[in-house]
């Protein structure tokens, strides 16, 4: 420590202080690295594929960050708010500058910029990757419904807004998606993917998405495409690999074709309501 | 201006505020009166008050949309608006609050009547233009709200317009034509006033008054100016392609055509970004000001202050592509970084809204809450905003409620502030003053509403809740936070009614001098209101702060940092060497 003008006192006392403040500071991050999985949610949640826990840990240690540094100037405002409050007609020293300060307060900040921007540039690397992957489906997003069709296959899901297409993914696999748009944008969002993506005219988007836990799961819409922009629903129903092999398959034989199709359409005619109460198997909002 | 008083001590302690009153009304009777005066005038300060008129009207407007949408959002189900109305509903309130309201409000109104006198000048540099540009604005204004009666509606594709809802196929109505050239006219009167700031600051500074001895909110201004300058060009020829696509049969954002429809999005968001920072740096000029002077001290850390708003607005021109993440064909990491780094100029001014206020002595007055207020909220907005610099949380929490929370909360700081500029620049413009007992009332109403409307808001983002729907699944706990929100809302409401109310109870009631806050820049100098060329006599300027310096000559001329050896005079010690 460079500290030479200060008595050998003052530099104990400053050592002690600063000891003082390390083990303040190590203590809590300790306790909270160690117990990293156990940080509270802040009202996001894990969701069910391999990026989506990504992201939510990502949320978890911004949100961290955020409380940290909010408490902290919230402490200084409240602080300054109680203690300096006017007593008399006496008028306080002009102080302007404190150069070290202010400086500190700059270059602070941009060091947590940067671990911030890290932490995002690894999350992101992961979520933005298009691996090779044996499943592929294409979403096409219309005013307002989705179809989802499966190259290679016969399968194909269709149907209007509160049809609620339900699109079948397996689990535990890379699934390549190619989102398109036939009209104007749409947003293709599940909540439990923690992933939303414009679906886009005359652009073919693309990702990659590892479904880990089975379920159905409610996706919507979220970019404003028009009338009924707020019913144009959807439900993602992530399979094991076996039960997926199977119904892909059911499309294949002709004679249960006729058959699937026609039990697809009465699933789909499920509604009369226009706002209709989900299932207790759909898992949505949480 | 007659004359420059030099030295500052040969002035009697106060100016002799009655004999310019009385010039005052002498000069005035030149002109015609009424409302042929409000027609023709050419004068900074009736145009400045026209503004504010006007975007406060807009801004009760503007709530009046807001309020029925979350009136339409406290049912999961509600029936209070259809689906097509609700669409023109919010689109509107977008439109009004952000085009008509937050904007011209700043640098039409308060930065109109306070930037010339902060800087000692008798008017704008260019008085006609200036009167231009509040006829374009008023008539952009009634051409916007006037789709609300043509047979299609308003306009319905949400404030940003994204192409290719907003072609002639999918909003054929006349409501979204009108949203257009309403939009550019407005957009000409800001251009406009962005060239009068500009070159009244640059031009028109009184003597002695030097860039560094701006008050920041001038300074903001400048800047303010430069970025519509910058910004507002490109959202004019977007919406001239806009409107060409839509009746010309060009095909610049329609697939059929060859066109890209992204394209869009990036030229309304290099407005659309700047933009953000056009809306919010006059406020944060104006709780720099209110902040100083219930203080009792000077702006702390002014330099840093000034270079964190350049920072700020040259950091604004790089982050457009961050609305476009979840497009994916932007580069992220840039614009991520880019995004990220505008929290270190912007976390710069509010340490030093802090070192301002630590070891002053404040004064609670209303403006001064209102100004902590817009700290506080603002922090909130801030913090929320750094979240959505990062990708994959943006992925997350685009086009949901998390999103608007943030920028509600954003944009609430900002009226917040609004209100103090009202509340501390109110008495300089009219020679009156506000009750101050109501005024706080307001406060607290306003204060615990925004926090009480934003936070449920947040969470029903990150529960997957999209923006822009009228009607959300049957979900007992979204039910009950969208009540909260509801409840949030009205509260803001009785804030807005305590305004009113406010501005009725007082009217013409407390009469304030010249110098009712022992305020520092110039404008406190002269009288309230000031006369027809603002000034009779200017002080000395020595510092940023000439009438603090003028009254207060035991803390006379704080030249950022260095205290100046004074001679027996009271002048400065000129260095022997």
């Amino acid at each position: 420590m460079q500290t030479p003008a200060l008595p050998p006192q003052g530099a104990t006392v400053r050592a002690r202080r600063w000891r003082r403040l390390r083990l303040a500071v190590a203590l809590p991050l300790a306790a909270l690295a160690l117990s990293g999985c156990t940080l509270p949610s802040f009202y996001a949640s894990p969701g069910a594929s391999t990026s989506s826990k990504s992201v939510y840990h990502l949320w978890q240690w911004f949100s961290v960050g955020a409380i940290i540094i909010g408490g902290f100037v919230c402490l200084l405002v409240i602080y300054a708010v109680l203690r300096y409050r006017r007593k008399g007609d006496h008028i306080p020293r002009q102080s302007q500058y404190q150069l070290p300060l202010e400086l500190a307060y700059t270059i602070v900040p941009i060091l947590i910029v940067f671990g911030l921007f890290a932490a995002t540039l690894v999350v992101e690397n992961k979520e933005t990757a298009n691996p090779a992957t044996n499943v592929t489906i294409n979403v096409n997003a219309f005013q307002w419904g989705w179809k989802f069709t499966y190259p290679g296959t016969n399968a194909f899901v269709y149907g209007q807004t509160t049809q609620d297409p339900e699109m079948v993914m397996p689990a535990g696999e890379n699934v390549h998606f190619n989102l398109t748009s036939s009209d104007v944008i749409h947003g293709f969002y599940v909540h439990d993917f923690n992933f939303s993506r414009y679906a886009l005219p005359g652009v073919k988007n693309e990702f990659t998405i590892l479904a880990q836990n089975e379920g159905t799961y409610f996706g919507q819409c979220t970019q404003l495409c028009g009338l009924y922009h707020a019913l144009m629903w959807f439900r993602v129903k992530v399979v094991s690999q076996s039960e997926y092999a199977t119904w892909i398959a059911s499309f294949n034989n002709p004679a249960d074709e006729a058959a699937a199709k026609a039990a697809a359409k009465t699933t789909y005619q499920q509604t009369s309501s226009i706002v209709p109460t989900h299932g207790s198997t759909t898992k949505f909002g949480r | 201006m007659t004359d420059v008083l030099d030295p500052p001590v040969q002035l009697p302690p106060t100016p002799p505020s009655h004999d310019a009153h009385e010039e005052h009304g002498h000069d005035e009777h030149h002109g015609p009166t009424g409302i042929l005066k409000w027609i023709t005038t050419t004068d900074h300060k009736i145009i400045g008050l026209s503004y504010t008129v006007t975007s406060v009207i807009m801004m009760i407007i503007g709530g009046a949309f807001a309020e029925i949408i979350r009136a339409q959002l406290a049912s999961p189900n509600g029936t209070l608006v259809s689906l097509s109305q609700y669409n023109e509903l919010f689109t509107m309130h977008g439109s009004v609050m952000i085009y008509l309201f937050v904007g011209p409000f700043a640098f039409g109104g308060l930065a109109n009547i306070m930037v010339p006198i902060q800087i000692g000048a008798p008017d704008m540099a260019y008085p006609r233009l200036n009167a231009l540009s509040y006829w374009l604005y008023l008539t952009g204004a009634i051409t916007m709200l006037s789709g609300f009666f043509t047979a299609g509606g308003a306009a319905n594709f949400g404030w940003v317009a994204y192409a290719p809802l907003s072609n002639s196929v999918n909003t054929p109505g006349a409501g979204a034509d009108l949203w257009i050239g309403g939009l550019l006219l407005t957009g000409f009167s800001a251009i406009f006033t962005g060239v009068n700031i500009c070159a009244t600051v640059f031009y028109l500074r009184a003597p002695g008054m030097t860039m560094f001895r701006m008050p920041i909110f001038t300074w903001n201004m400048l800047v303010t100016g430069i970025l519509i300058l910058l910004a507002f060009p490109v959202l004019t020829a977007g919406l001239i392609m806009l409107y060409c696509d839509r009746h010309f049969g060009t095909h610049i954002f329609s697939v059929q055509g060859g066109g890209v429809p992204v394209l869009w999005q990036h030229i309304f968001w290099f407005w659309g970004h700047p933009e953000v920072y056009i809306l919010a740096l006059p406020f944060f000029g104006m709780a720099t000001e209110i902040i100083a002077v219930f203080s009792r001290k000077p702006v702390f850390g002014y330099k840093g202050m000034v270079f964190a708003t350049l920072t700020i607005a040259a950091l604004s021109l790089g982050v457009w592509a961050h609305h476009m993440f979840t497009t994916g064909v932007v580069l992220l990491p840039f614009f991520s970084i880019m995004s990220f780094l505008i929290a270190v100029p912007t976390g710069i001014k509010i340490f030093n809204w802090i070192g301002t206020m630590w070891r002053g002595e404040i004064w609670f007055s209303t403006a001064m809450l209102m100004a902590i207020g817009f700290l506080v909220t603002f922090l909130i907005g801030g913090l929320t905003g750094i979240y959505l610099a990062s990708p994959p949380l943006d992925f997350f929490t685009h086009d949901t409620y998390f999103v608007v929370a943030h920028f509600h909360s954003v944009v609430m700081a900002l009226l917040m502030a609004a209100m103090g500029g009202l509340y501390y620049w109110g008495p300089k413009i009219t020679g009156y003053l506000l009750n101050e007992r109501i005024g706080k009332l307001q406060f607290w109403f306003l204060f615990i509403g925004t926090q009480i409307f934003t936070f449920p808001l947040y969470v029903l983002g990150l529960e997957g809740m999209p923006r822009r729907v009228p009607v959300y699944p049957h979900d007992p706990q979204w039910k009950t936070l969208n009540e909260w929100s509801t409840f949030g809302a009205i509260l803001i409401g009785i804030s807005t009614i305590l305004f009113v109310v406010n501005v009725a109870v007082s009217w013409k009631k407390y009469p304030s001098g010249d110098n009712p806050w022992d305020a520092q820049t110039l404008e406190w100098f002269t009288t309230s209101p000031p006369p027809h060329h603002n000034f009779y006599r200017l002080p000395q300027i020595r510092s940023e702060r000439p009438t603090w310096d003028h009254n207060h000559p035991e803390h006379h001329a704080l030249t950022h940092g260095k205290h100046p050896e004074l001679t027996d005079d009271g002048l400065e010690k000129v260095p022997s060497s």
